[in-house]
């Protein structure tokens, strides 16, 4: 076990370091001119600001020069600070990554609930009415796009019945029962949207699952249907879906970027698009970095305990 | 015409000649796979809405009309009117256009992408193939959105660098599988014989792996589609799309527009319908040609 997580944390050292690289390149595409409509939009012209956010954005030093000191400050826990905020980036993130983790993690409750039962009847029943329904739910899942379901949320409850979801956030531990009534709607919507790939996914694993020799053993030897799946073919086929929550992680914060736009969630996702707006790159690149390392991290987690789940992985 | 002596076949029974086979392949889908092939037709319904958009379009797209602000949809309007009087119909029609434009062009690039990176890193292999990999490994880490956003905040919006931009951000994910079936053509019988015989690298590669990899890429483009015209609404949802006063599909449903829907609640319905249409329709038909074309790759989405 120590052995397979040393050889995954050694395979991990590349890909961080182009990681790192992706995020340092694209902020030195901004091109100069930008600077000067940086300087416009936010009303301010002397001389002295212009050589204050070049050296911010560490464009007064060579290429590589510029590389070791920022990924030295990145290592040091020190990600720069907001342009036009004087908030250090690294403060801002310990205010909303606790949001959008808490989002996230209330959209995979909600995926899970929808996407299992379903994937798994799917299953069972294939090629059934039932299955087609659920299969074309799916489909629909994913072509509807979430920004849409958000809009429709907002505009026809209020239309109809005078109701809106939601648009104050208050954090969990001042009020948790007004917290949840904020996060409730975002987070059923990103998870339906996530729960259309889990639903394909399980659906799968289980029809793979039960054409094994020890199902059909198992039902020759007269074990009942519902025992059958809960205790031979579930445990089995759900040990890959394990691997969907490091394969949405992505999806997620995607997801969360929009559904945090509709509904005002103070968290990573709004904090990214207003320093776009604002055109705030110490804050971009650090989301940027962040949320890239922790999908990484994500994924690297996800492939331990699939180690752990299975002991076939981890002797290959 | 050495390869007329070497094999004598007799006339092959598939139809000869491009529209030949495409009329043999558009009969085999509709009879092996009809869902697809409906999703196709929908497809070309949109597709021909979006070519013809500029005659198809009863009113122009930013003729505003003072007088027929938020309109209920009539005859005269058959979707409406926004807080305008602009027709919501012509604006959803050259929106279409601009979703073909951009999906094409990007998915195209994409494509394009995807080979160049799929032949060198499976064709070469070796170091190239480890350190191309581990790029593209690092490149797939990040959410798709966050990447677009963060690019097009250094690069500005406009519709020449989100078709770029798309056209990267899928190409580099799709070289994965080009990558895989470049490996595969690689280690056959054919281009073993044709490397013995001693052919050139370039001539090898355009004889044998590209053509033996094209059911991969005319996949790999089909689902694509679907792919940027989703993810180019989202962005023009959140004001990083195809700039204004340009009406595509994602920013009539932002911006100033989400304010009046309290009071026509129509505008938003007909941008997203159009969507969640256009990309399921694209979707089962790229599903259905894949499991014609290319049986291998189910499942790899």
């Amino acid at each position: 076990m120590y052995a397979y997580l040393a050889r995954r944390l050694l395979a991990l050292v590349p890909t961080l370091f182009f990681a790192s690289l992706i995020v340092f390149i694209s902020m030195r595409l901004i091109p100069g001119d930008v600077i000067d409509l940086m300087l416009a939009q936010n009303d301010i012209t002397t001389g002295q600001d212009r050589a204050r956010i070049e050296a911010a954005l560490g464009l007064d030093q060579p290429v590589y020069v510029q590389y070791f000191r920022w990924i030295g400050g990145v290592l040091t826990g020190d990600l720069g600070t907001s342009l036009w905020q004087n908030v250090p980036v690294t403060e801002q993130l310990k205010a909303t990554l606790p949001i959008t983790f808490e989002l996230g993690f209330l959209s995979l409750i909600v995926a899970l609930t929808v996407a299992l039962p379903i994937g798994v009847y799917s299953a069972i029943r294939q090629d059934t009415a039932g299955d087609y329904i659920a299969r074309s739910f799916s489909l629909l899942m994913l072509a509807v796009p979430g920004f849409w379901l958000g809009t429709l949320v907002m505009v026809f409850p209020s239309v109809w019945w005078r109701w809106a979801p939601e648009l104050e956030y208050t954090p969990f531990f001042t009020d948790p029962l007004a917290n949840l009534a904020h996060m409730i709607v975002p987070a059923i919507l990103l998870g339906l949207s996530m729960s259309a790939v889990t639903m394909r996914m399980t659906r799968t694993m289980m029809l793979e699952v039960l054409r094994q020799d020890y199902i059909r053993t198992a039902r020759a030897k007269g074990v009942g249907e519902w025992l059958l799946i809960a205790r031979h073919a579930l445990r089995n086929g759900l040990i890959p879906v394990v691997t969907l929550i490091g394969l949405q992680a992505p999806l997620l914060i995607g997801g969360a970027v929009i559904f945090e736009q509709i509904f005002v969630v103070p968290g990573v996702g709004l904090l990214l698009l207003e320093a776009v707006f604002q055109r705030d790159y110490p804050v971009i690149s650090g989301v940027f970095l962040v949320v890239g390392v922790g999908v990484l991290l994500i994924n690297l987690l996800v492939d331990v305990s699939y180690g752990w789940l299975d002991p076939k992985v981890r002797h290959e | 015409m050495t390869e007329a002596v070497l094999s004598p076949v007799p006339q092959p029974l598939v139809p000869q000649g491009a529209v030949g086979r495409l009329f043999a392949f558009v009969r085999r889908l509709v009879r092996e796979k009809p869902l697809g092939a409906a999703g196709g037709a929908i497809f070309l319904v949109f597709l021909f809405c979006g070519i013809f958009a500029d005659f198809l379009a009863p009113y122009g797209m930013n003729e505003t009309n003072l007088e027929v602000r938020l309109e209920a949809p009539s005859l005269a309007h058959p979707l409406g009117t926004d807080h305008l009087g602009r027709d919501v119909l012509s604006r959803i029609l050259i929106g279409a256009k601009l979703s073909m434009i951009v999906s094409f062009l990007a998915a195209g690039i994409g494509t394009l992408v995807s080979l160049v990176i799929g032949v060198l890193s499976g064709y070469l292999g070796g170091k190239t193939d480890m350190i191309l990999q581990r790029g593209v490994d690092a490149w797939m880490t990040f959410p798709d959105l966050v990447l677009l956003i963060v690019i097009i905040s250094v690069v500005g919006p406009g519709i020449p660098q989100i078709v770029i931009v798309l056209g990267l951000l899928y190409g580099i994910a799709g070289s994965r599988i080009v990558r895989g079936a470049v490996v595969t053509v690689k280690e056959s019988m054919y281009t073993h014989a044709a490397q013995s015989i001693g052919a050139r690298t370039l001539h090898i590669l355009a004889r044998h792996i590209v053509p033996n990899v094209m059911p991969v890429l005319i996949v790999l483009f089909t689902t694509r589609i679907g792919a940027v015209i989703l993810t180019e609404a989202g962005l023009s949802f959140l004001g990083l799309g195809v700039p204004p006063p340009e009406p595509t599909w994602g920013a009539m449903l932002s911006g100033t527009g989400r304010t009046y829907m309290y009071l026509g609640p129509w505008l938003a319905l007909a941008p997203g319908l159009c969507l969640t249409i256009v990309v399921y329709a694209i979707n089962v038909y790229g599903d259905a040609l894949r499991d014609l074309l290319d049986p291998r790759m189910r499942g790899s989405r």
